[in-house]
Order: structure tokens, then sequence, then C-alpha cells
């Protein structure tokens, strides 16, 4: 009621808007609160004031890309009942080491904000945020209805900001710490959750390595009669783990702790049998170290099973096709390249209905090995599995023609990410660049949203890519590339372009100043290690007042020469956060 | 296939084989039994051996384009999330390279997988056959009747043979493995008379030697 009468004061004149409208305000909201896509929303919002009023007020789950891009302020004013937040922080190559580690992206003044003019805030969803444990207190103690909290990629915390969302959430429904830099001082944060405490719905603790109370978490599993996801980590041995299961058969999301304890017969059994009442797994995952002789205790329950995620268990080839064999409705796989092609044959063989393939390299930085998977692998499994539209590939070799072969048979792609983990490295038969590789990758694929490329690229690469890749949003691209001429075309031919990330490319002024107005219909721009200048960006800056233009200088280098380049629209204007090192231009 | 039976068998005589031209067997020169386990000794004293091991000598990649040498590595490349990587190495792996005199690539092997030599050796001569299909056969010649030596490098940067020390002692201590050609390890030096060194006694009917057949014929 109050939230009306505030919306009566603030229109200038509600008689008129009623009488204007086909719809009172309250029907078109009920409608509109139907939108749940943002970028519906979005478009709704620009249709007359109308709308956009109704949408505001109507809206409950904001998702914001890039927490530099607006104010925390103008989103807790244009949204004042928004229940959920889900926030991207810092540019992607933060994962991979390349920004410096106090770059900014702190959640801690948009909590602020929040707990003033949105304190019925429920959900909080982080990726590659800067989170301390002080933020998380004061998140639990300023929303008395918070739900869920998601933090992925995130860094700056630790255990005891864990303790404090245990302690004092009372309505905690989610608690979900996937991989991040999290200072992990010790398990004693599980036992914060009150003995009375029984809403948990999802658990996932599977990246924590420190040991944790195993009494504690088997009564807290037992009494969250709703609880449907429970990830744990590796302190949970096998012989722990059928003790959990059987308190909680609803299960759909499992990710089981260690996977290699040398278990007696009897307790193999409890093991099977505890396996064989959770029917209703969809989605498995951990099975950190796992020996194989066991993995067929999961076989019954598999036979739901719609994504697979074994990127931390480092099995052999005859090993996954073993298991595989029991899971016929996959969808998703996410696996290591220790299974080889011969693995991936048998993936292809065994799961007709898969989707998304993920491969993850044992040993990424290691030359002297050269197992792994290759173009046979890539095109065993696209022979057989004709809906598979995401791929994520590290190889040490690969050919022109296997992926040409590859998306003829599947020309679905929507996310085609491949990665040949030796820069600038040929076609493995011909010698000669990738570029036909991934022209017949944006030829074919006329869905395909992302991209990532690979291996040796020439200018022409990135001719085709311009040329065909229309539904094209995210581009990221390494050692690749002739001149300026190959970003250009990106630039100027790919029309839905948001988020291209560049590094180590011979790429220089003229091709960053070439998109000048495509920075402003995307989301982010970043180029490192190629040939930008300083006067390149402070010209950029200058002719584009609504970009903020950082740049982030490495030591010892070249004073004219822009190390990295992290360009970004902004209604907030230039951050007043960022650290020394970087330079708002 | 017969390496799975070979692994198996419980000291029948060599000469029984078809392939007797083409077997490796991993031992010292003379030994013929050819069983996969070793008796293992408590040895106080180290054997290392007087000449340097370079694992960088490889047969030719027989690909056109064949990778680079080695460089410096790349900060943040390949792209693999950090965290990652700590959690694969954390978890109980053990992997040290294994490396096989004239094989062009090295293996890994996890020594956290096998619970004794046996089961480790057991391990590597399924590893062996896949080189053989892999390997140039025009070096053929120099393939016929080797013996290769097991031994490995530990974390004083000591090459060991195989067997030496007690398994977990071994798995603590050991940072990489190289299959050396026997008339390489030949020089062993007056140590190798010693009685403690087991593996090293040449008798048909001693099952316990150390011993990892190599079938010659491609499938």
């Amino acid at each position: 009621m109050e939230s009306e009468l505030k919306r009566f004061r603030n229109s200038p004149n509600s008689e008129e808007l009623t009488r204007r409208s086909s719809f009172p305000d309250e029907v078109i909201e009920r409608v509109l609160s139907l939108f749940k896509s943002h970028k519906d929303r979005s478009a709704v919002s620009l249709v007359c004031k109308d709308w956009y009023n109704a949408e505001r007020w109507s809206r409950t789950h904001v998702f914001i890309g890039n927490c530099y891009s607006v104010s925390p302020e103008i989103v807790a004013r244009r949204f004042p009942n928004i229940r959920s937040v889900t926030l991207k922080g810092k540019p992607r190559f933060s994962d991979f080491n390349l920004v410096p580690l106090n770059w900014g992206a702190d959640i801690h003044a948009w909590l602020v904000v929040f707990a003033d003019e949105c304190p019925f805030l429920e959900e909080l969803r982080l990726k590659r945020m800067t989170i301390s444990d002080e933020s998380l207190e004061f998140l639990s103690v300023s929303f008395p209805n918070f739900k869920s909290l998601s933090l992925l990629s995130c860094d700056g915390f630790s255990t005891n900001g864990l303790s404090a969302i245990a302690t004092h959430c009372k309505n905690l429904i989610e608690l979900d710490i996937q991989e991040n830099g999290i200072d992990d001082r010790g398990g004693s944060w599980l036992s914060c959750f009150p003995e009375s405490f029984t809403l948990l719905e999802v658990l996932n603790f599977a990246n924590l390595t420190s040991d944790i109370n195993f009494d504690v978490l088997e009564r807290l599993v037992s009494r969250c009669k709703s609880l449907r996801v429970l990830k744990v980590n590796q302190s949970i041995s096998l012989e722990q783990l059928p003790r959990l299961l059987v308190h909680a058969p609803q299960l759909t999301e499992l990710g089981t702790g260690s996977f290699s304890q040398q278990l007696t017969f009897p307790q193999y059994e409890e093991l099977e049998s505890a396996f064989s009442s959770c029917n209703n797994i969809h989605t498995l995952s951990g099975l950190w170290d796992v020996k194989a002789i066991y993995l067929p205790a999961l076989y019954s329950a598999c036979t739901n099973l719609t994504f697979l995620n074994l990127s931390y268990a480092a099995l052999q080839g005859g090993e996954l096709a073993k298991l595989l064999r029991h899971c016929p409705r996959l969808q998703r796989l996410w696996v290591m390249d220790t299974v080889e092609d011969k693995g991936l044959e048998a993936v292809g063989l065994n799961c007709p209905l898969l989707e998304e393939l993920r491969v993850f390299p044992l040993d990424p930085y290691d030359e002297e090995i050269a197992h792994g998977v290759t173009e046979a692998g890539f095109i065993a499994v696209s022979c057989f599995c004709p809906r598979l539209h995401y791929v994520l590939y590290f190889c040490r070799q690969m050919t022109n023609a296997a992926v040409a072969t590859v998306v003829q048979n599947c020309p679905n792609f929507t996310h085609f990410r491949l990665c040949i983990m030796n820069p600038r490295q040929p076609d493995c038969t011909t010698g000669e660049p990738m570029d036909e590789a991934f022209g017949a990758v944006v030829k074919t694929c006329t869905k395909l949203q992302r991209l990532s490329v690979s291996g040796l690229l020439t200018d022409l690469t990135f001719e085709y890519i311009g040329k065909y890749a229309k539904n094209l949003e995210t581009l990221s691209v390494a050692f690749a590339g002739s001149s300026d001429w190959g970003m250009q075309c990106v630039l100027e031919g790919c029309p839905k372009l948001r988020k291209l990330e560049i590094r180590d490319c011979p790429f220089g002024n003229k091709a960053l100043l070439s998109g000048l107005e495509k920075y402003e219909s995307m989301r982010s721009l970043w180029m490192s290690a190629c040939n930008v200048t300083m006067n390149g960006c402070r010209l950029l800056a200058r002719v584009m007042p609504r970009l903020n233009v950082e740049v982030m200088k490495e030591d010892g280098s070249d004073d004219s020469q822009a190390d990295k380049v992290y360009v970004y629209r902004s209604v907030a204007g230039p951050r007043r956060d960022a650290p020394p090192s970087v330079q708002t231009l | 296939m017969s390496l799975d039976t070979l692994a198996d068998s419980t000291g029948s005589d060599v000469t029984s084989l078809n392939f007797e031209d083409t077997e490796l067997t991993l031992g010292l020169p003379g030994c013929e039994s050819r069983l996969p386990s070793v008796r293992v000794t408590k040895s106080c004293s180290k054997r290392g051996f007087t000449e340097t091991v370079d694992l960088n000598s490889r047969s030719d990649c027989h690909r056109a384009g064949k990778p680079p040498a080695a460089k410096a590595q790349v900060v943040g490349w390949p792209p693999v999330r950090s965290w990652r990587q700590k959690a694969v190495a954390a978890g109980g792996c053990k992997y040290v390279k294994v490396a096989v005199d004239g094989a062009p690539y090295l293996r890994k092997v996890n020594l956290e997988e096998y619970a004794s030599y046996k089961e480790l050796l057991e391990a590597l001569e399924k590893m062996f056959s896949w080189f053989t299909i892999n390997w140039n056969y025009k070096e053929e010649s120099k393939v016929k009747g080797m013996e290769y030596v097991p031994t490995y490098e530990d974390k004083d940067s000591d090459w060991m043979m195989v067997g030496d020390v007690p398994w977990k002692m071994f798995m603590e201590s050991c940072k990489r493995i190289r299959l050396m050609k026997s008339s390489e390890a030949a020089v062993l030096g007056e140590n190798a008379q010693k009685q403690n060194f087991e593996m090293k006694v040449p008798s048909d009917d001693d099952p316990e030697s150390l011993n990892v057949q190599e079938n010659g014929s491609r499938s």
C-alpha cells in the first residue's frame, strides 16, 4: 500500500494517466510481471512512459552485466521492488590473472544502498565481484528476508563471512559457493547453522578445501527436507557419502566428495544401495580423484542424468565408456582430456541427446605431455551427437578439415570455444593457418552467439567473422590476426557484438578507433598486449564521453604503450574506486 | 593382444612366446623372468647413475605441424581458471611423468592410484603397448631384444632404481620415472653387485624380478 501511495505522489497527474492508458496500471503491471527475461523487460520499458513506469514497479529481478555501467543509486531508484540482483564485475580475463587484484568491483557500496532502498532483497548472485567478510556480515543482518546467495569467481572473503551468513540468515534457502578465491580458514562455518534451521534447498561448498564436521553436515541434511542440491567438498569420503544420501533421496543435484577411499565390500554395497534410492538426480559432479572400480555404485542413479560434470575426475577413456553406457539421457557432459579420443568416441556412441560438451586439460601448462584429445575425438562426437550446440574444447592439435566436418555434422552451434593450447599453432597436417576452420564455423553456424578462436590465424579469420557471424555476441581472441584490418572487420561486421576480448594481437590504434560508435552498443571491450597506445586511448575517451576508458600499465613498460585497455559504456560516469594502477582517461 | 596374459602368467619360460624376437623386457641384461612384481628391500644407500639423464631426447614428430619448441609459460594461457588447477592438483594426485627411451612423447601416471610396485608396473605395461603402436618402426632393429630398466628421479634429484625403497617412500620421493634402455643403465658401479639389490638377480625361475614385456606386434 505504501508503494502505491508513493507512486501516486510521484506521478504528474494520476487521473490523466488512468484516462490515457487503455488499462489501469495494475493490469499492465500484472501482465508485465509475467515477463521474466531482462531483455524483454528492457524492450517493454522503452515503449512509452506508462509502460516504463509499470515495468519498473513490477520488476523483481535485475541483471547487471557490468557493475560499473550503472550506479547502485540509479538501480534502486528505478526499481524499488526488486527482490533479486545479479551482478557481474571484473573483466572475464581476471579469471586468468590478467587483472590486478585490487581492481575493484566491490559489492559493498551496492549493499549499503540496497539496505536503505530495497531492504526486502532476497537474492544476490555475484560473478567476478570482490566481497569482504564485513560485507557478508552486513548482508546477513541488513536483509531480513534474505534467501539466496550465489558466488562465482569472486574474491576477498573467507569462511568467516560464510559463518555470518549461516548464523544470521534465518530464511536462507540457498548457499551456493562456486569456484572462488576464498580464504578457507576451516569448516566451522557449517556449524553456524542453528539446530532449528530447516529451510535449506541448495548447499554447494564443493570448492572449499578444509575439513568440515561430518556429524554437523549429516544432521543439517537430515533436517532440511527440501534439500534438492547438495555439493560437498573433497573432505567427505566415500564411506560417509551414503550416510548423507539416505537422508536426502529427493536430491536432484549431487556433488560427491572424494571418490577414492579403499572400501570394504559391505561399505561398497552400502554406497550402491544409497545411490539406488536416488531416483531424482539429474546433475552429478565432484568425483574427485575417482577410483574407477567404484563407479558402478553410481549406475542406478544415472538413468535420469542430464548433466554429468567429470571435469575434476581424471578418468581414462575406457572407464568413461563404461559409465556412459548407463547415462542414455545425458545432455551436458564436462570431462578432462585424460579420456582422450577413445573416451570421446564412447561419448558419441552412448549419448545421442548430447547438447553440450566441455573438455578440460589435465596439464595445460606442460608441453612435454602429449596426451589429451585431438581432432579425431571432436569429429567422433559430432558424428553421433547432432544436437550438439555448445562446445568448449582444449586440445593440442587441430585441423581445418576436422572443424569443417564437425560443423557440417552439427550446424546448430550457439557456443563454439576452441582452444588449441599452443599459441599460433597451425593446422597439424597441412601446416596452414586455421582460418578456414573458423570460416567454416561462422558460415555454417548461423545461430552462433559465442566464439573463441585459437591457433595460427590471419586477418582472413576476422574477415569471415565480420562477414558471416551476424548473431555473434561474444568473441574471444588471443595470439591471432595480422593487422588492424582484422579487428576492423569484426567491429564493422558483427551487428550484435556485445563483448570483445583480445589479448596478444597486432591490433593498434587504427583498429581501436574504428569502433567508436560500436562501443556504445557493446557491454565492453578488452585489449591487452596489443599495439594500442596511450594517445589512442585518450583520443577514444575524448570523442566518446559516455564510455569509460581504463588503462592498466605493467611495471617497466613503455610510457606510451597502453598495456591493458578496458572500455565500457556507463551511465554512472568514471568510477571513483579505481586503484592507482588503473587510470581512467 | 597377449600383453594382458603376460601380466597374469606366473614365471613361464620366455622362449615359449611367439614374439620373442621383438620382445622388450624390463630388467637387467640376462634376466629372463617376466613378472612385473618386485621384491622390495629396505636399502639405506642410494644408488645413482654416473651419466646425466637427458629426457629431451625423442624421435622426430611425424606430423607436418610439429609444435614449436617449449617456450616460457605465458601469463593466463591457456585460459584455465586457477582454482581448477589447484583443485585437481590438491585432490590426492601425485602425477609423475614417465619417459621411455626412444618414445617421442611422455606420459603421466598418478602414483596415488597404485598400492604397490606391481600395480604401477602393470599400468606401465599397458602404456607401453600404446607406445609401440605409435612408434616409428624403422627403428625396429634397435628395438629388438631391448630391455628397459625402470628408474626414477627422487626429491634430491638423484636417479635411482625403481624398487629400491618401500612403496610409500617411493611415492613420496618420486618426481619422475624413466624407463632406460638397459645398455645405458649398464653403468651401475660396484653398488649393483650388492645382495640387497633384489631386482637384478638374473635367474630363470626368479618370480620376483622386475620385468615388463613389450609386445612388438602392431594391432
